[in-house]
């Protein structure tokens, strides 16, 4: 591991496994720095995830107006990401970021 | 500076100012409530003393029963043996018991498993006997939920559902039974839930929940759980459960997760930050409709929504039964300190996510607490129990519905019977579009399947290099068909638009048309 890299867990439930090849575990590596020089983001990840990982063709299950959707909670080391600082978390080596798609059926 | 901006933050001011006092109000008038109370539960244990109960109790049972409504007693049995004037033998043993122990003799049998546990203790099961659990949706989530909540003794269980039980209901849905498809599933439930504790009060609303009706029916409890299975129901709980004070347990389950959590907990007013958060403040925005999967299409294990169901009624004994009571008094003297409770007093928001197929197979995760901006629970809400009770908000519209798939014009469709009169000489192509799984349930001889990906393009190629669709037409016709007829026009389209213009057709209402009109004996799962 070069420190120009950053390993990273993403995990999906709650369904939306099924949009990444049906598996629910992934270890990706991300550049530690975006174009600009700044480091990493949970925001980055998301677009990320979006050019790289997604093999579903339909990414507004996942996406919508250049955030995650709606119904969908955003995990940083099993914490709602909204405590975190959101888009802006700057990812740490091996974060684990879970997506969860909000389940209704009772 | 700017008055615009002086008049608001003197409005903001006035609303803050407000919803403190009118908190403060509703502390002093609980604390007086039990004030009284308290006076007269010492004079009840004073007599009780006499009659020989265990000094060491007296706190315990006092301290407890400080928080709570004690069950009305009938008059006679306040009064003392002597002048009671008892006229049997049986009564003079009931009465002096009475008298005596604060829980009837069957109580003490019946409860004592879960009473000798500290967790519990006498004052838990005097504080389960003097709630009122409201059981919202008697499916997958409320029948265990209810169960156990009977089981353990709460005094009233209210539930609501306006649905009838179903025979694909039973494989989860245990307080339903085969003699009782087509009861509605609130009578089905009480019927089992009487066999099962007779000592319970059931409350029945046997109707769907409507904005109009929430708030007056949520008054008359002391908890809510959410065992529903939709988005629409799981906001008007959680506005209504924050409208009139009650903590909510909320649960939902699919295929093989389920997801649980405890919200408006500590239940304090709009506007009191140090409240828990509600549905809103977790999800603001519904997710859009065409992403939401009833357990009907989606599927689900039985003991996946079994074990959510379970957690509800553990979650909700254990805030009945907790030290401090849900409603607790602190904030009251906090307010009137003037005083912030310390961070390690705050109930830490969480959701408890359940996977059957994953290790581990739970998972807690930290929730933020109250959203500044809430539209129901915070000082610029929107959501009042005035708009709520007249109707004007419309949880369908917010939620958002899925009209059903009308992607062809009729022309590109057949009926299931035009279909089976069709010559099965080659010149035809059947494409089941189901999934993998439900072709393997039932299919028709000599069909193709090709699922559905919920995409024109990357279907498309699949369907082609399976053979299924020919790239360049081969002069023979496709028909589509699925379970109930949405995927395969989709399909039909697909293939229309790019291949075949004209030589592909949809089976109209899929497989459920094709058992009424065609084969009865069609498996309907």
């Amino acid at each position: 591991m070069t420190t120009d890299s950053i390993p990273v867990a993403v995990e999906f439930t709650g369904g939306l496994e099924l949009l990444f090849s049906n598996q629910r575990k992934h270890q990706v590596t991300l550049p530690a720095r975006g174009t600009e020089g700044t480091p990493s983001t949970v925001g980055y990840l998301v677009k990320w995830l979006c050019e790289n990982l997604i093999r579903d063709p339909r990414k507004d299950m996942f996406v919508l107006d250049d955030s995650v959707r709606p119904g969908i909670l955003v995990l940083i080391n099993d914490a709602d990401w909204e405590l975190e600082g959101e888009e802006k978390y700057e990812l740490q080596a091996n974060d684990e970021i879970v997506f969860v798609s909000t389940l209704h059926g009772g | 500076m700017d008055p615009t901006f002086s008049a608001d933050a003197q409005v903001q001011r006035l609303r803050q100012h407000i919803a403190a006092t009118e908190s403060q109000l509703t502390a002093l008038k609980l604390q007086l409530q039990q004030a009284e109370q308290a006076a007269e539960i010492a004079s009840y244990l004073n007599g009780a003393y006499q009659g020989g109960l265990a000094a060491d109790w007296r706190d315990e049972i006092c301290g407890a029963l400080q928080y709570d409504t004690p069950r009305p007693l009938p008059e006679d049995t306040w009064q003392d043996g002597e002048s009671g004037g008892p006229t049997s033998a049986k009564w003079t043993t009931d009465h002096v018991s009475q008298q005596r122990w604060p829980l009837q003799s069957e109580e003490y049998k019946r409860y004592g498993r879960q009473m000798i546990m500290p967790e519990i203790g006498l004052h838990g099961q005097l504080r389960l006997r003097s709630a009122k659990v409201l059981v919202v949706g008697v499916g997958g989530l409320g029948c265990p939920a209810a169960a156990y909540l009977a089981g353990a003794g709460v005094g009233t269980l209210g539930l609501m559902d306006g649905d009838t039980v179903e025979v694909s209901n039973l494989h989860r849905q245990i307080a339903h039974s085969s003699a009782r498809v087509g009861s509605m599933k609130v009578d089905s439930a009480v019927e089992y839930l009487r066999s099962l504790n007779d000592c319970v009060n059931y409350e029945s609303h046997p109707h769907h929940l409507t904005p109009e009706k929430a708030i007056s029916t949520f008054e008359q409890y002391d908890l809510v759980l959410d065992c529903t299975d939709h988005p629409t129901s799981r906001y008007l709980i959680s506005d209504a459960c924050v409208l009139t004070g009650k903590p909510l347990v909320s649960a939902s389950a699919l295929k093989t997760e389920g997801q649980l959590i405890v919200l408006n907990n500590p239940a304090r007013p709009p506007g009191d930050a140090s409240g828990g958060p509600c549905y809103r403040c977790i999800f603001p925005k519904p997710p859009p409709a065409e992403t939401v999967l009833s357990c009907g299409d989606g599927g689900i294990l039985g003991p996946v929504v079994g074990v959510m169901g379970v957690l509800q009624a553990l979650e909700a004994i254990k805030l009945l039964t907790a030290k401090l009571p849900p409603t607790d008094l602190d904030w009251a003297m906090d307010l009137a300190a003037d005083e912030v409770p310390a961070p390690a007093e705050l109930v830490r928001p969480t959701m408890l996510m359940f996977s059957a197929y994953s290790t581990p197979q739970f998972r807690s995760v930290r929730l933020r607490s109250r959203r500044a901006a809430c539209a129901v629970c915070s000082t610029e809400a929107t959501i009042t129990r005035q708009n709520l009770t007249s109707g004007s908000l419309d949880y369908v519209a917010f939620c958002g519905v899925t009209t059903p798939i009308k992607a062809l014009a009729t022309t590109a469709q057949v009926t299931a019977t035009q279909f089976s009169q069709l010559p099965t000489d080659g010149s035809n192509v059947l494409v089941d579009v189901r999934d993998e799984t439900q072709y393997a349930i039932c299919a028709l001889r000599g069909s193709v399947n090709v699922p559905w990906t919920g995409n024109a393009d990357t279907w498309l190629e699949e369907a082609i290099r399976v053979g299924a669709v020919a790239e360049l037409g081969d002069g023979r016709d496709r028909y589509f068909v699925c379970r109930l007829g949405n995927d395969s026009q989709l399909a039909a389209k697909a293939v229309m638009d790019n291949v075949l213009e004209g030589r592909a057709k949809d089976i109209k209402g899929g497989f459920r048309a094709w058992r009424e009109e065609v084969d009865p004996s069609w498996p309907d799962y």
